[in-house]
């Protein structure tokens, strides 16, 4: 099962004479699972492409398929697709309403059809899920901080059982401790749920400590996809994209060329200090 | 000479409960002092919540003083009929560059703070076009911001900012939204005007690699400046900070795990550079 698309294009309509295609000829398969990062210039087409993925656009040329089938078929229920395939844009606390902490939570599942009672009970798991403790949930969301109204607007999706969630920056502007709880709760939802999880992301640091596949976008074409560190691989190519490489592996380069050995793969702070470890175990002057 | 200088400031809040006696005074700034020398390149760091972004609306004035006073080039913040000059002296560019776009073609947009503060008109052209080739958004002049991308609208907010010639510019998070060469450009762009034009800089960010390039860092937590100094000096307290629910940059946070494991390494590392020059005299 997964998400696939075939040749997707998508040209914005506006009124200037200029046609720039925003996607252009994207093939891309998803699979049940799987923890994916997608990293591109600002304007390189992630956001049109997530979009896509749970049919809130629908591509100018090609065309997207969920489960095997078409989801811009005149007979398909695209409504549930929304509902399994989550997707959660940027700053979504901006969209937070309701008077309390549950009912906002209950919204989506409600929307969906669940009864009252249905929808408070995927909204309280939701809410543990993401870490926010019952004592709160009576609470209205706006007496919250940054990082914990960013989590009670991902139970929201959450809530409605999706099995493939999409997130656009969801780490923008929250601090170094509410970025690690958040990205950590992905992991979980992933490990644990084994839901599929699509990360947009800028942080070339958060891509390497928490994905395993990687799609590079670049002026609306899929220029990588790939293990991370076959794409990490590509460095020249994905500087001149305005991208860049994890620290650790910069740092990893320095020092082979300044006559230090290390050896492997360098993406994180764990593989740097475990191949530095090494290296000087080698030479004596650790034990 | 100081350009700013911040004493006792305390900022309260209310937050409205059902009844009367749920209601809750908060100090969102409780007591502090700070001064700023012209030209400095300033950077706040401190959780969400910590007190930075309403200490940052004190600086020109978006939030009068509920005790204690700001001064900004020696006008009293609270004095109203030095606003106009306060907010022309000293410029803030938020986080989320959606929230502060007027204009509805870019050459517009940035127009519209030096024409709000009275510059003539054959000026606030030359002004513009210098500011959209400062960010590098010149290509741009013409287009719709709404069809520009996040980091491309952050830059002609900045550019709006920089039209009105301040002599500070507050950034709240400005490059939390960008991608690598977007951040780059926006933090180059940041150094260049400190340099070369002397404007003073006060960076707010969660980011530590970005307040490496700073003068002079202070640490907020609960309302209260809680560490400041050199970032070299701050960096080199890792649990104190780990404490406040803040990080160090990448070299230092390597460095303090290699220092664990019994490697010895001084406690000033926080480049790339000096930590590969560290390690490199080990082997």
């Amino acid at each position: 099962m997964s998400i696939s698309l075939e040749k997707v294009s998508y040209i914005y309509e506006d009124n200037s004479d200029i046609k720039k295609p925003a996607l252009i000829d994207v093939d891309l398969e998803i699979g049940e699972g799987e923890f994916i990062g997608i990293i591109g210039h600002t304007g390189s087409g992630k956001s049109t492409l997530i979009q896509h993925l749970n049919g809130l656009m629908e591509p100018t040329k090609g065309r997207v398929y969920f489960e095997g089938k078409n989801i811009h078929a005149e007979d398909y229920n695209i409504k549930s697709l929304r509902g399994k395939v989550g997707l959660c844009f940027q700053y979504p606390e901006h969209q937070l309403f309701e008077t309390t902490i549950l009912e906002d939570v209950c919204f989506g599942p409600m929307n969906f059809g669940a009864s009252k009672e249905e929808a408070e009970e995927a909204a309280k798991e939701a809410l543990k899920d993401v870490g926010i403790s019952e004592e709160l949930f009576g609470k209205s969301p706006f007496e919250l901080s940054g990082g914990q109204k960013r989590r009670v607007a991902i139970a929201g999706i959450l809530a409605m059982k999706p099995e493939y969630f999409i997130l656009d920056e969801p780490t923008a502007g929250l601090d170094p401790e509410g970025r690690v709880q958040l990205l950590e709760l992905l992991k979980c939802l992933n490990q644990e749920q084994g839901i599929t999880i699509i990360l947009v992301s800028h942080s070339m640091e958060d891509i390497a400590s928490y994905v395993d596949r990687m799609i590079v976008m670049n002026r609306g074409r899929l220029e990588f996809d790939g293990d991370k560190e076959e794409v990490f691989s590509h460095q020249e190519e994905l500087e001149q994209m305005g991208l860049s490489v994890p620290f650790f592996r910069h740092l990893a380069n320095d020092l082979k060329e300044k006559g230090f050995p290390v050896e492997g793969e360098i993406l994180t702070l764990e593989d740097a200090k475990r191949a530095i470890l090494k290296t000087l175990k080698k030479e004596q002057t650790y034990d | 000479m100081s350009i700013l200088q911040i004493k006792d400031l305390i900022h309260q809040y209310i937050t409205y409960g059902e009844k009367e006696e749920e209601n809750q005074t908060v100090n969102a700034v409780n007591g502090v002092d700070m001064s700023v020398e012209r030209g400095e390149f300033i950077a706040i760091l401190g959780h969400n919540g910590s007190g930075k972004s309403s200490l940052a609306k004190h600086i020109n004035g978006l939030l009068q003083p509920t005790s204690g006073s700001v001064y900004l080039k020696s006008m009293d913040t609270r004095d109203h009929e030095k606003l106009l000059k306060i907010r022309q002296s000293a410029g803030i560019v938020f986080q989320n560059p959606d929230n502060q776009i007027v204009g509805s073609v870019v050459e517009e947009d940035v127009a519209f703070g030096p024409e709000n503060i009275g510059v003539p008109t054959k000026d606030i052209w030359s002004r513009v076009a210098g500011a959209l080739e400062g960010v590098g958004m010149t290509a741009y002049r013409s287009a719709s911001p709404n069809h520009l991308s996040g980091g491309q609208k952050q830059r002609v907010a900045i550019a709006g900012i920089m039209a009105m010639e301040p002599e500070c510019i507050i950034l709240d998070e400005p490059t939390a939204m960008l991608d690598p060469r977007g951040r780059q450009d926006v933090l180059s762009l940041a150094g260049e005007l400190n340099r070369e034009k002397e404007i003073t800089i006060i960076l707010i960010t969660h980011d530590m690699e970005e307040v490496l390039l700073a003068d002079r860092v202070f640490v907020m937590d609960q309302g209260k400046v809680v560490m400041s100094g050199k970032p070299k000096e701050v960096f080199a307290h890792v649990e104190e900070l780990k404490g406040y629910g803040l990080e160090v940059p990448f070299a230092a946070e390597l460095a303090y795990e290699l220092k664990k494991e019994g490697i010895r390494l001084s406690d000033a590392v926080t480049t790339r550079e000096e930590l590969v020059e560290e390690l490199c005299q080990l082997v």
